[in-house]
């Protein structure tokens, strides 16, 4: 009778859990609501009133264009990089046993271990010993680094569930290695390569620590963004960026959900 | 005997890429060397060799009138590291290290056990996602989203007069050392947005371990007479902390780095991360930065080593 009533949750804990998820969504929500104020100087709440005119605003501004331009190149080659480098990083650990696989590991996440902040000044006294201007590529020679963990997770949690006897098999039927990797791996790792790669894409769209250190003058959407944090020009278009930011990155966290939710169901998994 | 007419071993393939794939069958140690040679080289040679560099600019020391670097060993820099003001900017960050962690802790614990333990189909797709969206949304909008919050005319100030408890906030600002102007240039105004930005961090990992305990756990030890809190003390807490340390581990990490939450939500005392900042930057003092980064690497060994003492690994 106990065990009954154990598996109903005990109204203290149900009201932690609401609060806490609450606690995580407000805040968000409110950017939404601050998007159509019609305050100008002040953070002031409740907004004296309501405008979509800040829209047309952002929209017409060169400088909030540039920044977003910027930072979709530089997510999109940073991704990339991290899609190949990350997966032939997890086809090595998972396929084959060798001498230093747990080292890899370690190596690959260190760049997201390590305070954002080591991995950035790292990066930057580097670029200036080796005389290496700031530029587009350096932003992006940082962002890899970084990229790399998120596919190489993606791709290693999924490598395990191919099954090595289908690789065999397709071997045997006299595919060359090339055929297996078109025929039957690519397609068994697929949906986790464009997780891998969604996750990746956000987290490069939306890094700010690395980037300061390994970009010279050009401004991604986040720096644009810790810019007018630190020196508010015109509050109304920072709430709008900011608003369309949080919008933009969810849609790869949900794509990224709904590609992989189902990753037990996959061919070969059953042996 | 007309069997045996088939080769035993096929006939080698024709083509570059057949040649290619029946050379990487035979020797499996050079597919080996090929994939792992571009993200080595990348990971390796580039950033390890870009980290072992800045600390080897540590026991370098800059010349103070020239304010060039002396390339020269020397552990004057550690020594200037070790200097008052330097040391409580170093207790400081690990004190509000220390207090986000548990903080975090404390309201991660409810979400992950119902989550865990309650939760069922759509509502544990719910809580998934109601977990990975504040983690993934962008760093920045929600600093943002807090500096909206904490203004001195937004809307927590608001709620507080609605509410009549306009005194309370104001007695908590007047308070030395959490206190100050507005939440938004004070400790605590800091603490609150370490809090939220690194919550699902914690969050995550102590859902984890908790998945794995058991339910008939619960139920035994109050079938045996176990109150509630007697089995939180004894069965419940015990087999979570894994968990919960592997979410200090990116907790207590995160803060130590970070330096633009305190820069735009707090006092103008510095953290490690502003120092870090400020001595690479303004200061040019390259060597004195790279001491400072350090010290987190340092913390952050001796908690991993006493992390994984404890099996935190096992629960990521």
């Amino acid at each position: 009778m106990r065990s009954d009533r154990l598996n109903r949750s005990p109204m203290g804990l149900k009201i932690a859990a609401a609060a806490g998820l609450a606690f995580l969504h407000l805040p968000i929500l409110l950017i939404f609501l601050y998007a159509f104020t019609t305050e100008e100087k002040s953070y002031q709440f409740p907004p004296p009133g309501l405008t979509t005119q800040w829209f047309a605003v952002a929209w017409n501004r060169p400088d909030v264009w540039a920044a977003l331009t910027l930072s979709v190149k530089v997510a999109s080659i940073a991704t990339t990089v991290a899609l190949v480098l990350g997966t032939l990083c997890a086809a090595a650990v998972s396929q084959t046993r060798f001498f230093g696989r747990e080292t890899i590991s370690l190596l690959v996440i260190l760049p997201i271990a390590l305070p954002g902040i080591i991995t950035g000044i790292a990066l930057r006294s580097a670029f200036s010993m080796a005389d290496i201007p700031f530029s587009f590529w350096t932003i992006v020679l940082g962002h890899a680094t970084f990229c790399i963990v998120v596919v190489y997770n993606n791709a290693v949690a999924r490598f395990r569930r191919v099954s090595g006897s289908l690789i065999e098999a397709s071997m045997d039927l006299g595919a060359d290695g090339f055929q297996t990797f078109r025929y039957i791996i690519l397609p068994n790792i697929g949906t986790a390569l464009l997780a891998g790669g969604m996750l990746a894409f956000a987290l490069s769209f939306d890094e700010v620590i690395v980037t300061t250190f390994t970009a010279g003058q050009q401004s991604t959407l986040p720096i644009w963004m810790l810019e007018e944090l630190i020196r508010p020009r015109q509050r109304p278009v920072t709430n709008v960026v900011a608003m369309v930011v949080v919008l933009v990155t969810f849609l790869p966290i949900l794509g990224a959900y709904y590609l992989t939710r189902d990753g037990d169901q996959i061919a070969g998994a059953g042996k | 005997m007309t069997a045996f007419a088939e080769p035993l071993v096929l006939p080698e393939r024709r083509g570059p890429a057949g040649r290619l794939s029946d050379f990487f069958w035979k020797h499996p140690h050079l597919l080996l060397t090929v994939l792992l040679a571009p993200p080595l080289l990348w990971l390796g040679v580039v950033y390890l060799g870009a980290l072992f560099a800045l600390l080897l600019q540590s026991f370098f020391s800059i010349d103070d009138f020239s304010g060039l670097i002396n390339y020269e060993f020397t552990l004057a820099t550690y020594r200037q590291l070790l200097s008052e003001a330097n040391l409580d900017i170093i207790l400081r960050t690990v004190l509000m290290a220390a207090t986000v962690t548990v903080a975090s802790a404390v309201i991660a614990f409810p979400i992950a056990y119902y989550a865990a333990r309650y939760a069922q189909g759509k509502w544990k797709v719910l809580f998934y996602l109601g977990v990975m969206l504040p983690l993934w949304s962008s760093y920045l909008v929600k600093i943002y989203a807090w500096k909206l919050i904490l203004a001195k005319e937004g809307i927590l100030t608001w709620i507080f007069e609605k509410l009549h408890l306009l005194w309370l906030l104001d007695a908590w600002l007047a308070l030395p050392v959490v206190g100050g102007n507005s939440l938004s240039v004070s400790y605590t105004g800091t603490f609150i947005v370490f809090v939220y930005v690194w919550l699902p961090f914690m969050i995550l990992p102590i859902q984890a371990a908790l998945e794995r305990v058991p339910g008939n756990l619960i139920e035994a030890s109050s079938d045996l007479g176990g109150t509630p809190a007697q089995t939180f003390r004894h069965v419940l807490f015990p087999l979570a902390l894994p968990g919960i340390v592997a979410g200090s581990i990116f907790t207590f990490s995160l803060t130590l780095g970070d330096y633009i939450i305190p820069q735009i939500v707090g006092s103008s005392r510095l953290f490690i991360g502003q120092a870090v900042y400020a001595q690479q930057g303004t200061a040019g003092n390259i060597p004195l930065a790279a001491a400072f980064t350090v010290v987190p690497i340092v913390i952050m060994g001796a908690y991993l080593f006493m992390a994984k003492r404890m099996g935190a690994f096992d629960a990521l």
